[in-house]
């Protein structure tokens, strides 16, 4: 029998409504890896081993009266991003290293609602902020691959855990890439939602526009079954779409013949690592092979998606990071001696450099005499990028190329440039701006680390990614690579 | 667009941040580099295009104007003090501000 850790969701399913094994059973043995091998990866802050067992044992209960349910007693992690009730939620920050949540996000409160049992809250960047997970102020993750190398980010410690196949699943967030990077720097499968398919409640905001929660996992098949129950209105987001939530599994096993994709030649120039492009050429023949017709597109303006991100996204996070004042949660400094050195100190303090260095961007971007050379320019080009995409979709049905320029680079390779840093999400950070769901699944092995191919489906149409990405899975067993037996 | 120390530390100033005297110079230099990199954008003819600030064009949701409260408001109440710094019978404390 395979090892309990290496099952996808669906196979925990199958397993469980089988009575191969019981939640129990698979959730121990996934807290027991952690403890071993969680001091190398460094991919959780917080376990909640108590309120996992608990939950184990409940689904256990209602799988012995007959409950059905995809995600009934399925191991899995959030974020340290999503809020919940009782347990810590620092962000990856020191501002809230002492925050427990008085309530649960909505993606948090959906899944517990489907049975699932939260092991803990995943490692990332600081605030969302970083595409290494070396801004976490509890240290970074460690790539599975090569713990010299970075996991990606934010999302880079859901990632990594369940690169290593400590955790089948995990939520992740994704504002400039920070779902599709991390998946790709470690041979997983996530994906990025259109704006407004999944709440927001409760998930802390980074830059409000282009913040969204998604599933990352082994397979498209598990992160459809995921997308299923993380979707939908809620009238606690302003900004969540009122629309019905299809079967995201239903259409999974569509034949691709016919399928047009889009290559944005942007997206293959002079940039993107030789081998890179080699790879992601590769698993486009393999969509070939399944029917699909291969169409160049342009996005001439994808150049500036990178400038335009790096003003809205810290001029909304200069925003929303002004709550943490040390007056109601969080961090404190010692001893203030006014209102005012309880402000600067305590944020001062709390906040790690990048995020600082954001604040600052975005503050000044937005003050008095820059606004229109900087915020009102960004979110111009901000529409000109939409168009781009809108007109790509005329001709095509979905759009493919790399997720990332190169593989997992080493730790401190970039962390001294935040420039360099910043260019990694050159691919993706565009489909935030524009607000269209993406994905990014294995597609092929470069110098020994995993490579991501990215897919960017028209605005709801996450069905479509996930159709094409599991026939990829279908008939390629790159997701089934893994760094650990 | 480059970004001289004095203007960092107004900025920082508007945004509630200490920068340390010995870290200045670095603080201005990447974020300069940050605003190089953002001024790529002054390239671009943008006269005729309007601003997107939501990608959906949404409007606000409005709610039913009524009133939603839990059913115990001094339970729930402390329950969010309780992960504040510094309270007393129901407030939140912070240094004196009026002498």
């Amino acid at each position: 029998m395979t090892a309990l850790h290496q099952l996808t969701l669906a196979e925990i399913h199958q397993g469980l409504a089988q009575k191969d094994f019981s939640s129990r059973e698979i959730t121990q043995h996934l807290l027991d890896r952690i403890r071993s091998l969680d001091k190398t990866y460094n991919c959780f802050i917080t376990l909640d081993k108590k309120g996992a067992l608990e939950a184990a044992d409940a689904a256990d209960s209602l799988l012995a009266k007959g409950s059905e349910g995809a995600l009934l007693g399925v191991p899995f992690a959030h974020k340290d991003i999503f809020c919940t009730n009782g347990i810590r939620t620092s962000c990856g920050s020191k501002m809230l290293d002492n925050f427990v949540p008085p309530y649960d996000a909505t993606v948090v409160a959906k899944l517990k609602n489907q049975g699932v049992v939260m092991l803990g809250k995943t490692n990332m960047d600081e605030f969302a902020m970083g595409s290494s997970n070396e801004t976490s102020f509890y240290g970074a993750v460690k790539n599975p691959w090569d713990t010299n190398r970075v996991p990606g980010g934010s999302s880079g410690g859901s990632a990594a855990a369940i690169a290593a196949r400590l955790t089948p699943a995990a939520t992740g967030t994704d504002t400039g890439g920070s779902i599709r990077q991390p998946a790709a720097l470690c041979g997983i499968t996530g994906l990025k939602p259109t704006y407004g398919r999944v709440s927001r409640y409760g998930m802390i905001a980074f830059a409000s526009s282009l913040d969204q929660g998604g599933p990352m996992a082994r397979t498209a098949e598990d992160a459809a079954i995921l997308l299923n129950a993380m979707a939908g209105y809620d009238n606690k987001d302003s900004t969540c779409t009122d629309i019905p939530v299809p079967d995201y599994t239903a259409e999974l096993t569509q034949p691709l013949k016919g399928l047009r994709i889009g290559l944005p030649r942007e997206y293959f120039d002079e940039r993107l690592n030789e081998d890179m492009a080699q790879t992601v050429h590769c698993a486009l023949a393999e969509l070939e092979k399944l029917g699909a017709t291969l169409i160049d597109v342009d996005l001439p303006n994808s150049a500036l998606s990178v400038p335009a991100y790096y003003v809205i996204a810290p001029a909304e996070a200069s925003s929303n990071l002004s709550r943490f004042d040390g007056v109601r949660y969080g961090y404190r400094c010692n001893d203030p001696k006014d209102l005012e050195d309880l402000y600067t100190r305590t944020r001062s303090e709390g906040f790690g450099d990048e995020v600082k260095r954001r604040i600052l961007i975005g503050t000044y971007a937005l003050s008095a005499g820059y606004y229109d050379a900087y915020y009102r320019k960004a979110q111009q080009i901000r529409r000109l990028i939409n168009q781009d995409f809108v007109s790509a979709f005329e001709q095509v049905d979905i759009i493919a190329g790399p997720t990332s320029p190169s593989p997992a680079f080493k730790f401190g390779s970039k962390n001294n440039d935040p420039v360099s840093m910043y260019l990694e999400d050159i691919y993706t950070i565009a489909v935030n701006l524009a607000g269209l769901p993406g994905m990014s699944i294995p597609a092929g092995i470069v110098d020994k680390m995993p490579v991501g191919l990215q897919l960017v489906g028209n605005y709801f149409a996450e069905a479509k990614l996930l159709n094409v990405a599991h026939q990829y899975q279908t008939v390629t067993d790159w997701h089934k690579a893994s760094p650990i037996d | 667009m480059s970004i001289t120390p004095d203007e960092i530390i107004a900025t920082a100033k508007l945004a509630k941040l200490q920068v340390d005297d010995k870290d200045i110079s670095e603080v201005t230099e990447r974020i300069s580099a940050i605003l190089e990199l953002v001024d790529q954008m002054q390239a671009i003819d943008t006269s005729e295009i309007q601003p997107m600030a939501n990608v959906l064009d949404a409007v606000q949701y409005l709610r039913p104007d009524t009133i939603v409260e839990p059913d115990n408001k001094i339970l729930r109440r402390d329950q969010f003090q309780q992960i504040a710094p510094a309270t007393d019978e129901g407030l939140y404390l912070v240094p004196k501000v009026i002498e």
